[in-house]
């Protein structure tokens, strides 16, 4: 039996307003083994845990529990706390009265009393704790990055500045992602494309950077400090060390009719191709798919035109395998597909395209060589619909529930490029709400509404309707006027909403990294551990956390590459002492749970054991500490109950069952 | 005449740490109440749950059992939810044959950012459980005064 203390929050009002604290403190005195117990206004708080300090040593207290929020929240806070103090800090035990019963109830007497059974039930298990001692384990000085747009490259930067080596793993055959295919950038209107070059080229050339693009992770195992990655090279057919990225082979090669992923379709490309002008690396691949001489084996134009002899047919993928101590996962984003969004005539006509297409249409390297024309006539248009939130802040299946954030901006710095170049061209925009919160934001809207002349109409879009004549007919509402519009445009263009990168789940599924349920990985905690996954070891950077701009992107990214430097400085980590642990006289030696095991933890030894006098040499399940990872699917899948959880018992968690059924 | 008491069901929820048990604070904080009839114990996995403290807390007076964890796919230690989901399917109808209705157990994936689902699920399940009433099936008459 412990001596145990109880310390009950009120949290300002947050608990005791709805919990009546002083009950709790009197009621869980009643329960066995407790000799002291206590509330204060804030135990987070430096004198809140001095109280808990004192309390330990005055009272000699070998287990607490703290009433107060989740222990996601300050679990460590009070384990520390109570370290200090000279008490192991696997003594503590923290009741949810917070988020799990204050919170949530608004009848007193009913709180209260749930937060009495959940004393009750930590109380219980506390005096089933036992001293753990966490593990060490070694810290690989290496770091991942998966995706190389600008958020990868920002932290790979970072990261390699702080003396770090650092691989980027790509799997288009160039870094520079969603911001190399943008035109200009809001609100200061800088030439993506001159703000991010320097900044491939700068990961490209340092020492400490890695790039491995036209590349995939092909499966992760392994835990913080000692991930291990196998890498999928993929075959270019073209050898990186001979190419002189010259670009004979792209411009002699006969097959032209794959679509430019990189223009997003609008214009094709050869067979064997980098995606744009400043890819890096300056090498091309081959497109299997169109490549004449992979269909037919006649052709092989480009090998013959490679003066530098790069040109090798016969390349296979290659899988790598690497440690890294850290990952990063910038996997950015992409625009929903909208094929469900009959209404807008997006597949029906070349004219209506989305809000990227207009940026590679604008771009002086598209496939309009920078003009603004229409894809179908390449007629100048006179006049251009923008539609915002298409697929965004949508409740239906066919959208996302959240807004894409960037769509309100872009489309202001559309508008008022097209009226600067095209003083000519009527450009309307039809909006739910403008939402502008960001530097300088707001008041680059406003110049596009008041010095550009851009007609902004509050109301949305119900139909698209292409005419005989070429043009499209707009019908919409103007919620303002309470009127319905209908006008005719040359162009529209749909401000898509973003998703993650289609194979971000796949990745997140091999870095066992939580992700909602749009596809967003999520953060350790939404407000203070943004840039981390709840998966020790992996960090988020940019867009695959959620919709965001580029200054945003690489505010992130520098985060992300802080917290993986902080990592990566220490020699040791420590490891959590909640692993599985088998009783060598229950243990059978069947093998149950080596087979369920995820981390390949358990392994067999042959020991001798003293069996009520009979000594005999077993075969035996043995836990390695460093790998297990403490889920306890072991524990119930042992037939012989050998095999338990330290922190989480058998024993723990029956006690919390009974307290709480009392 | 005496009034008759209104049933407050005994409910216990298992929760896993990495996204019901998060899903659970993301209700609280978001203050999407439910009855307090449920009370959570939190476990690493929804694979820790042994079918034995089930049966326990059924033993014990418990009115309805639900287990929480990571969707599909999204399981913190990968297959956790999988070994979960086929135990709970063993027991679920193995209770049954007992005679512990179907809908005293549950099964219910709750990710960390789905607050609003973690409440829905338990104001259903308690809805459920209250209208089935009183758990007497594998209730253990020692335990009761």
């Amino acid at each position: 039996m412990q001596r145990i203390g109880v310390f009950v929050c009120h949290c300002g009002s947050n608990i005791a307003a709805t919990v009546d604290v002083k009950r709790v403190v009197e009621t869980v005195k009643k329960e066995q083994g407790v000799v002291h117990a206590e509330d204060y206004p804030y135990m987070c708080s430096e004198a809140g845990q001095a109280l808990i300090a004192a309390a330990i040593k005055e009272k000699n207290l070998g287990g607490i529990v703290v009433c107060s929020c989740s222990p996601r929240m300050h679990e460590a806070t009070f384990r520390k706390a109570a370290e200090r103090a000279g008490l192991n800090p696997y003594m503590v035990e923290i009741a949810n009265i917070r988020e799990h019963c204050s919170w949530i109830h608004k009848d007193m007497e009913e709180a209260t009393e749930k937060a009495v059974i959940l004393a009750r039930a930590a109380i219980a298990k506390v005096h089933l704790n036992s001293h753990l001692q966490p593990g060490e384990s070694l810290v690989t000085k290496r770091a991942l990055v998966i995706g190389g747009g600008i958020a990868g490259i920002q932290t790979a930067l970072d990261i390699a500045e702080a003396g770090y080596e650092v691989d980027i793993v790509e799997k288009t055959p160039s870094i520079g992602g969603r911001m190399s295919q943008l035109d200009k950038t809001f609100p200061t209107l800088d030439c993506s494309a001159c703000i991010l070059t320097p900044k491939m080229v700068d990961a490209a050339a340092h020492e400490k950077i890695n790039l491995y693009t036209y590349s995939e992770v092909e499966s992760v195992s392994g835990f913080v400090g000692n991930f291990s990655v196998d890498i999928r090279k993929k075959a270019r057919f073209v050898d990186m060390n001979k190419c002189t990225g010259c670009g004979l082979c792209q411009e002699k090669c006969p097959s032209k009719k794959a679509k430019s992923e990189f223009n997003r379709g609008l214009n094709t490309r050869s067979a064997i191709y980098t995606p744009f002008a400043q890819a890096i690396p300056n090498v091309p691949v081959i497109d299997t798919e169109s490549c004449v001489k992979m269909k037919t084996g006649k052709c092989g134009l480009c090998e013959k035109v490679c003066q530098a002899g790069a040109i090798d047919y016969s390349q296979k993928d290659e899988i790598i395998t690497e440690k890294y101590g850290a990952i990063v996962v910038a996997t950015g984003f992409d625009t929903i597909n909208l094929d469900q969004y009959g209404e807008y005539a997006y597949n029906e006509s070349p004219d209506v395209i989305t809000s990227l297409e207009l940026e590679r249409v604008m771009n002086a390297a598209g496939p309009t060589k920078g003009h603004l024309e229409r894809l179908s006539d390449g007629k100048a248009p006179k006049e251009i619909v923008f539609i915002q939130c298409v697929g965004s802040r949508c409740d239906d299946h066919r959208g996302k529930p959240y807004c894409s954030k960037i769509c309100c901006m872009y489309t202001a710095k559309h508008a008022m490029l097209i009226r600067d170049k095209y003083p000519d061209v009527n450009v309307t925009v039809f909006y739910i709400d403008v939402r502008t919160p960001g530097k300088n934001f707001d008041e680059f809207y406003r110049r596009a509404v008041e010095e550009y002349g851009v007609n902004y109409i509050k109301g949305q879009v119900g139909k698209v309707v292409p005419q005989p004549d070429g043009s499209l007919l707009v019908q919409g509402s103007d919620l303002l006027d309470g009127k319905q519009i209908k006008m005719r445009a040359d162009m529209v263009v749909l401000a898509t909403a973003i998703e993650p990168e289609a194979g971000v789940r796949k990745i997140a599924t091999m870095l066992t990294a939580s992700i909602d349920t749009n596809n967003f990985l999520t953060e350790a905690h939404p407000k203070l551990r943004p840039v981390e996954s709840p998966t020790a070891g992996v960090f988020l950077s940019g867009v695959c956390q959620g919709p965001k701009d580029i200054p945003e992107t690489v505010s992130q990214a520098g985060a992300a590459a802080v917290k993986v430097i902080g990592l990566l400085a220490k020699d040791k980590l420590l490891t959590n002492p909640c692993t599985a642990e088998s009783d060598t006289l229950l243990c059978n030696g069947c093998s149950v749970c080596q087979n369920v095991c995820p981390y390949g933890a358990i392994g067999y030894e042959d020991k001798e054991v003293n069996d009520h006098g009979i000594r005999e040499t077993r075969r035996v399940a043995v836990v390695n500490s460093a790998l297990c990872q403490g889920c306890g699917a072991c524990t119930v899948a042992c037939p012989s109950g050998a095999m338990d959880l330290k922190g989480f018992s058998n024993r723990q968690i029956l006690a919390e069952v009974d307290a709480i059924c009392r | 005449m005496p009034v008759e008491k209104e049933f407050r069901p005994k409910i216990v929820a298992f929760c896993c740490n990495w996204c019901s048990y998060a899903g659970a604070d993301l209700a609280g904080s978001s203050r999407l109440g439910y009855p307090a009839d449920v009370k959570i114990i939190r476990v690493p996995c929804s694979c820790r749950v042994n079918p034995m403290f089930i049966l326990r807390a059924f033993e014990k007076g418990a009115d309805g059992v639900i287990l929480c964890g990571c969707h599909p796919g999204d399981c913190h230690y990968s297959t956790g939810n999988y070994y979960a989901r086929r135990r709970m399917t063993l027991l679920f109808s193995l209770l049954d044959y007992l005679g512990v209705e179907e809908g005293r157990t549950r099964v219910e994936w709750v990710s960390a950012a789905e607050g609003v689902k973690f409440s829905t699920v338990m104001n259903e399940f308690v809805d459920k459980i209250r209208s089935l009433g009183e758990n007497v099936r594998l209730g253990d008459l020692r335990c009761k005064n």
